[in-house]
């Protein structure tokens, strides 16, 4: 699947996207980033307060409980600031 | 009820309030009110030279064109247009607009609140400060009060 990062969790990642395969055992949104936090430093860095991490699957806002199967583009960000 | 027109554009370019306003008022005899709410960028007492905006393109167009559409479903509107910039935008200039009409002026008024509240909390965009030397800062810290301006409107 397609990941995303966007404003200071891009910039902690250091790329605006990727495509990864988590492992079957990744059920949710809460599982995915506790597994992004296992790929390096930089990843431990930009989701250290995974609580305050918004996340959109394929364009539309989830909760961390949501279910990840299915969806083709997940993005990660802090809380938006637009306005 | 057939939903009212939407209009939502996410662009880099400034926009005109007055030229944007008459495209949904043109050749209308119903409307009654408008309500065009702006925002402006601020110098931050003369510390900015500039604010970057960073946006999700698609999901930045989606999530407004969502909240317009629910503005839709809870106020009588004839017409509703927002366009949001994105990239550098100096202090005075316009960074966000919300247009909203309906026949009476407090639907319209209530409709664009609405609008500025969700689309600060749920539109993927991202302020970053340019400093007057023009090197990067901070990135802007969502505010708890745009959250509780926006849970106002929980039902």
């Amino acid at each position: 699947m397609k990941i995303r990062y966007f404003a200071w969790v891009r910039e902690r990642i250091g790329k605006a996207e990727e495509t990864l395969l988590p492992p079957a055992e990744v059920a949710t949104i809460a599982d995915l980033l506790g597994w992004l936090k296992t790929l390096g430093p930089e990843y431990e860095w930009a989701l250290e307060k995974a609580e305050f991490i918004r996340v959109a699957l394929d364009h539309v806002h989830a909760d961390h409980a949501a279910a990840i199967a299915g969806a083709d583009e997940i993005a990660l960000f802090p809380p938006m600031t637009g306005g | 009820m057939t939903t009212p027109p939407i209009a939502v554009r996410v662009q880099a370019e400034p926009f005109d309030v007055a030229a944007e306003t008459e495209k949904m008022t043109a050749g209308r005899t119903d409307i009654g009110a408008v309500v065009a709410f702006t925002g402006l960028c601020r110098a931050e007492a003369g510390r900015l030279s500039a604010l970057e905006l960073e946006h999700y393109p698609g999901m930045a167009e989606a999530e407004i064109e969502r909240t317009a559409r629910e503005a839709c479903d809870r106020w009588p509107l004839m017409g509703v247009t927002a366009i949001h910039r994105f990239g550098v935008i100096r202090p005075g200039e316009p960074i966000v607009v919300v247009i909203t009409t309906s026949s009476h002026r407090v639907a319209a008024f209530e409709a664009a609140e609405f609008l500025m509240d969700f689309l600060k909390t749920r539109a993927p965009f991202w302020k970053k400060e340019v400093g007057l030397d023009g090197a990067k800062g901070d990135w802007v810290d969502a505010r708890e009060a745009d959250d509780a301006a926006a849970a106002k409107w929980a039902r």
